[in-house]
């Protein structure tokens, strides 16, 4: 190996390690996290007494599952079993490490270890673990494979719980992902790039150049799949342990139970993560170029922004959660596919007109214009949506309106 | 699908799913900062709202005089009227003619706390205590004899009183 390949492998695996490390620290400590926001919304405490504060509960919490015993149903698939927890967890882990989390690191070293030889790096290196030009298409790709954990952790379990958890996490995570998809096309509609870093660069150019504001009705459809995606409340049909014990991982226990929670957990990150690098400019930090201009004090303030926004974000998942009741099934099915999928399509095409107004006949020129011209074109459909059709249409109530000839007199019954 | 059912015609207002989402969510943010009504429990046995009663009936105690003997005259109203009939009661007499009790024996277990044996009591000897933490290893731990009756401290009950009902 030449002494930049080695430099370049070094470089990949320490951010690997990093990235990792970071990763399961911030998905133990979220599952404090989300008992904490729990308890104090109920007016308790919350976990108190493991160290100080109850900061050792994660490390008490993974303990107890390492050392608990593997339970494996007699009429359970084995091989199905053991690996539907993998596969989730494993699906959740890799697509953070696309992600840029911060200002390009200035790396420069030229070292010669005892064994390993002479290492060399030059120039900035990204922080992200890689640098994926296929960007958001790979990780709605891999968060697809996150289906098949869950719903063969169902069917391998041979219970009737877990099997309609899996088979509605299935159906549920397949509705929701074309949602989610055609809700990040407007995206590559105004950057023209699924990349990450492009998508966050595009976004850095002056202030409300944010995604979120030109493309809002996206961000709106984004998160809420997000919610529905990781199976969180209100989507959580999955789970859902007044009705189906507790849903797909009813058979599990110790630490394959803990893989799907962390998966769980790591998605909620993921979503985090993603929200914030395509509509809330990933690490940028607004109304300042100060955080482009390079250097170490720039990468930790901007990968100190990037975890702000991302808690914030995290803080949102456990707020709703501990804030509504479950969707009954089939108004999540139908806002999934008759109310997310058209919107999505429709916002498209709108957004395509919009942008071709924009850059054509009204030839806005700099970006901040364009965003602007693009954020006023959005007002209407927002009023359409969060007044208009938010009137018992997007949610339906129990029951439906009938026709006045339909409608009997109540017999007694 | 319900047949016939009436549709309430709402306005938008009370409709939106949104607007009531965030509602919900203004309120249980509000109760992230209100004071927690938790009480820690093996540190904390009170707090100014919550206090056990005076009138609480919990295990049994037995009064003892000066002289560190129990009250008892052993006159066997308390098994008589226990509705558990948990109290054994066998009575024995000294030289002087003072009866006392020989056995005196409360099986904690049976007892459901009613109070009666103090009410009956005329001796004021044996009472319910303002007490609740009584866990034991054994079962057989839980039929308190007079020794471990007498030997209790914690504060007798008050019961009710019926000439001032509310506690006043």
């Amino acid at each position: 190996m030449t002494p930049e390949l080695k430099g370049f492998v070094l470089v990949a695996v320490v951010k690997t390690a990093a990235v990792f490390t970071f990763l399961m620290l911030l998905v133990a400590y979220s599952t404090l996290l989300e008992r904490w926001i729990a308890s104090w919304m109920q007016d308790r405490i919350g976990p108190n007494r493991a160290g100080p504060k109850g900061l050792f509960q994660p490390i008490a919490d993974g303990l107890k599952n390492l050392l608990k015993e593997e339970v494996i149903p007699d009429g359970a698939n084995k091989v199905f079993f053991v690996i539907a927890p993998a596969i989730s967890l494993m699906a959740a882990l890799i697509i953070p490490l696309t992600i840029p989390w911060a200002a390009p690191i200035p790396l420069e070293f030229d070292m010669t270890l005892p064994v390993l030889g002479r290492f060399v790096h030059h120039g900035a290196t990204p922080a992200t673990v890689t640098v994926l030009p296929i960007g958001f298409l790979w990780v709605l790709a891999i968060s697809s494979v996150g289906v098949y954990g869950i719903a063969l952790g169902g069917w391998a379990s041979n219970n009737k719980y877990s099997l309609l958890g899996g088979l509605r996490a299935t159906a549920q995570m397949v509705s929701y992902e074309v949602a989610m998809g055609l809700s990040v096309i407007p995206v590559l509609l105004l950057v023209g790039n699924v990349s990450f870093v492009e998508i966050v660069s595009v976004q850095q150019q002056g202030p409300f150049s944010w995604l979120a504001l030109p493309l809002a009705l996206s961000a709106f459809i984004f998160l809420v799949s997000g919610f529905a995606e990781t199976n969180r409340v209100p989507f959580d049909m999955p789970e859902a342990e007044s009705e189906l014990v507790a849903g797909y991982h009813t058979e599990y226990s110790a630490m394959k139970f803990s893989a799907f929670m962390i998966g769980e957990f790591t998605g909620m990150v993921t979503i985090s993560m993603m929200f914030v690098t395509l509509f809330l400019g990933g690490w940028d930090i607004p109304f300042t170029h100060w955080d482009e201009a390079g250097g170490m004090l720039q990468v930790v303030a901007t990968a100190g922004v990037f975890f702000v926004k991302m808690l914030f974000f995290l803080f949102l998942f456990m707020w709703i959660r501990w804030t509504l009741p479950r969707f009954r099934y089939d108004q999540l099915m139908a806002l999934g596919w008759k109310i997310f999928i058209p919107m999505g399509l429709a916002y498209i095409l709108y957004i395509a007109v919009a942008l071709w107004l924009v850059d054509g006949p009204l030839g806005a020129a700099s970006t901040a214009l364009r965003f602007g011209l693009l954020f006023l074109f959005n007002i209407p459909v927002l009023v359409l949506v969060f007044r208009v059709l938010d009137r018992g249409r997007l949610i339906r109530g129990v029951s439906v309106h009938l026709p006045a000839s339909a409608s009997r007199p109540a017999r007694a019954v | 699908m319900a047949i016939g059912v009436k549709v309430m015609q709402r306005p938008g207002r009370e409709a939106s799913y949104m607007r009531a989402t965030l509602k919900g969510m203004a309120l249980t943010f509000r109760h992230l900062f209100r004071r927690k009504v938790t009480m820690q429990y093996p540190e904390e046995r009170s707090t100014e709202t919550w206090t056990l009663s005076p009138r609480w009936r919990g295990t049994h105690r037995m009064l003892t005089d000066e002289q560190g003997r129990s009250k008892c005259v052993a006159c066997g109203l308390c098994p008589q009227i226990c509705p558990a009939n948990c109290i054994k009661l066998v009575p024995g007499e000294d030289e002087e003619g003072n009866r006392y009790p020989l056995i005196y024996e409360i099986d904690e277990f049976r007892c459901v706390f009613c109070g009666y044996c103090q009410e009956v009591c005329p001796e004021e000897a044996i009472h319910v205590g303002v007490h609740y933490e009584n866990a034991e290893y054994e079962r057989g731990r839980f039929v308190y004899d007079l020794e471990r009756l007498s030997a209790q401290t914690h504060p007798v009950s008050s019961l009710w009183d019926p000439t001032d009902p509310r506690g006043e």
